[in-house]
């Protein structure tokens, strides 16, 4: 079988897959060991290629983009289509706009509301609670479509429009899906602790403040930055509320970047400095996952299994 | 048992009557039930309402009765070419993907060395902003410089016009569509781990192969994730709009026009708030009846470990 038939080995990697597999160290385990390999490999290569792309035609000048055969290591290679790129427009403004004005505002409101309100729903008993909660699950269901309307028609007539507001003041309500996860996470955490804290007389505030939320702290961290990288990466939003340049976050920088630089026939560096920032609002959220893997990948699990 | 009991009734001993503990509970839970309130049921009754009007956001809102909806099903030109398209796309990616995340879950699922890289490098592209996603595969799937065509010219292929051809323009969306799929990837991984090895043990004793192991205790063992997965891929497809808006803009020739890119002009382009009301209302209704279905005909092929529910 070889490296030029993709699709029959992928068959075989899911043969493959039901481990055991043969004797250790006998052929066909020590054959099937490399195919496992080789298409995993070939897979990464494949799943990588668009970055490698964006990495190094933001590296490239107008001669290097437009060669055929294209040029995958450019030499020289030009670092400073990082910064020209980024000082020539406002992306100072855009990324400030991001960051403080929708990205950290979201992180910091949605996760505290979502945890308050995830307390209620797993660790206070009141007649309800259940059907309520049920409720708070079945909105996630609604299509966005539906309260779009509507709800720009109201932001609007508070006069929010080219404001954050319509993006922020949401998350002070929490959001289902994160309540959700709370909940479940809050449900692993033993009840003795806060009972002991109960017989001491302090108040549900006290133990949900001081006892919950340290315990919680890795999943309230995770709810953060889902947020924060949500707010970061959200382009309908600020698409519908935001058409102000000066307001702008970056993913409507990027595009506006885009229509400018195609605007004018074809800009010879119109592919480098849109690869360039790019990569640069890239590296947040590939950073944010990499130093917080384990519980980011067992937040997204849990709600797959446990919903 | 005994400290148990203890526990239970030191908490009644301090519980308060049923009304405090009702007062208490809805505190906690009050942003939530007034966001539910204010962005939630406000929105989709007054959605209810402005489908049945004619508003363009300058005079006030005129009764149409069914006018939009009238209008939308019998007068509409592209609204006919929409739903194709978008249940064209439904229809494959969702399955589609789950099938790519599946097989990715599935590699890393098996003893390898370097699986957090590997793993890393099948997730990330689920968490990259959009509009990146955009840019790039915009540039790598460009008809001339992109980066497969310029080495297809380079070999003196012909080219593929995969983004610029009505006809290849839906299935590159899917394409890129498969490739983001670390969610669903990482669910997946985290049920097959799930499965009890000693399953796979017995089913050796009885001399099964691994592809038997695949089809009899994997794939039954993680229809559950699957059917998931398969309704988070359907409901996603449906409302599917930033890729789309961002790399094709709904062409060419209007061969990636879906249902959220066509609603979202009536309401800003063409100021059509009733008309993109009842489009949503049809939306909803659409994808209710859809994973219903789905949750149904889930009976037939979903195997529930513990017990069907």
């Amino acid at each position: 079988m070889g490296i030029a038939a993709p699709t029959s080995d992928a068959a075989s990697g899911r043969e493959i897959r039901g481990t055991p597999v043969g004797k250790p160290g006998s052929m066909r385990s020590r054959i099937s060991t490399v195919l496992r390999y080789l298409l995993l490999i070939m897979l990464a290569i494949s799943f990588f290629l668009p970055f490698y792309w964006m990495i190094s035609s933001a590296l490239k000048d107008d001669s290097q983009v437009y060669t055929v055969p294209p040029i995958w290591i450019p030499r020289p290679a030009h670092w400073n289509n990082f910064p020209d790129a980024w000082l020539q427009h406002d992306f100072i403004r855009y990324a400030v706009n991001t960051v403080f004005r929708y990205a950290i505002p979201v992180a910091l409101a949605g996760t505290v509301s979502s945890a308050v309100v995830a307390y209620g729903f797993s660790r206070l008993r009141w007649p309800g609670r259940d059907t309520l909660f049920f409720v708070c699950l079945t909105t996630m269901m609604i299509p966005f479509q539906v309260t779009m309307v509507p709800l720009f028609i109201v932001f609007r007539g508070l006069g929010w429009l080219n404001s954050y507001r319509p993006l922020v003041i949401p998350a002070f309500f929490g959001s289902p899906y994160f309540i959700f996860m709370l909940r479940q996470f809050f449900l692993t955490i033993p009840e003795e602790l806060a009972d002991a804290a109960r017989i001491d007389g302090a108040n549900e505030i006290g133990i949900m403040a001081r006892i919950m939320f340290p315990l919680a702290q890795p999943a309230l961290i995770v709810v953060a930055l889902f947020q924060f990288m949500a707010a970061w990466n959200d382009y309908f939003g600020p698409l519908v509320y935001i058409n102000r340049d000066a307001m702008y976050p970056l993913a409507l920088g990027i595009n506006q970047l885009r229509s400018a630089l195609t605007g004018i026939a074809i800009s010879p560096l119109a592919y480098p400095y849109l690869m360039a920032v790019s990569t640069v609002a890239t590296v947040p959220v590939v950073v944010g996952f990499y130093f917080t893997q384990r519980t980011f990948i067992e937040g997204i699990s849990m709600t797959g299994l446990k919903g | 048992m005994t400290a148990m009991d203890m526990a239970t009734r030191v908490r009644r001993g301090i519980s308060k009557s049923t009304g405090k503990r009702l007062a208490l509970g809805l505190a906690f839970v009050s942003p939530w039930l007034l966001g539910f309130l204010g962005f939630t049921v406000y929105p989709v009754i007054s959605s209810l309402y402005y489908s049945f009007h004619r508003y363009d956001l300058l005079r006030s809102p005129i009764f149409l009765g069914f006018g939009n909806y009238v209008e939308i099903f019998t007068k509409d030109p592209t609204f006919g070419l929409v739903v194709y398209n978008t249940i064209y796309y439904v229809l494959l990616s969702a399955p589609l993907g789950v099938i790519s995340a599946f097989l990715m879950a599935s590699l890393l699922n098996t003893e390898i060395k370097g699986r957090s890289v590997f793993r890393a490098i099948f997730f990330i592209p689920a968490i990259v902003p959009a509009v990146v996603t955009a840019m790039v595969w915009s540039f790598l799937l460009n008809v001339q410089y992109g980066a497969i065509n310029a080495t297809l010219r380079g070999l003196g292929l012909s080219t593929i016009p995969f983004i610029s051809s009505p006809r290849l323009a839906k299935p590159s969306l899917i394409l890129i569509h498969m490739w983001a799929q670390g969610n669903a990837m990482v669910i997946f991984l985290a049920s097959l781990q799930d499965i009890p090895r000693s399953l796979y043990e017995a089913a050796t004793v009885d001399g099964a192969n691994a592809w038997h192991k695949f089809w009899h205790i994997t794939i039954p063992m993680c229809t559950p994730v699957i059917l998931f997965n398969l309704i988070m891929g359907f409901i996603g497809g449906f409302q599917n709009f930033t890729l789309p808006w961002l790399l094709t803009g709904g062409g060419p020739n209007q061969a990636t026009e879906f249902y959220a890119l066509f609603l979202y002009r009536q309401a800003f382009n063409y100021m059509r708030m009733g008309k993109a009301s009842a489009l949503a209302w049809i939306l909803f209704i659409a994808i209710v009846v859809f994973t219903v279905a789905l949750f149904k005909s889930s009976a037939r092929w979903v195997y529930y470990a513990g017990g069907t529910e």
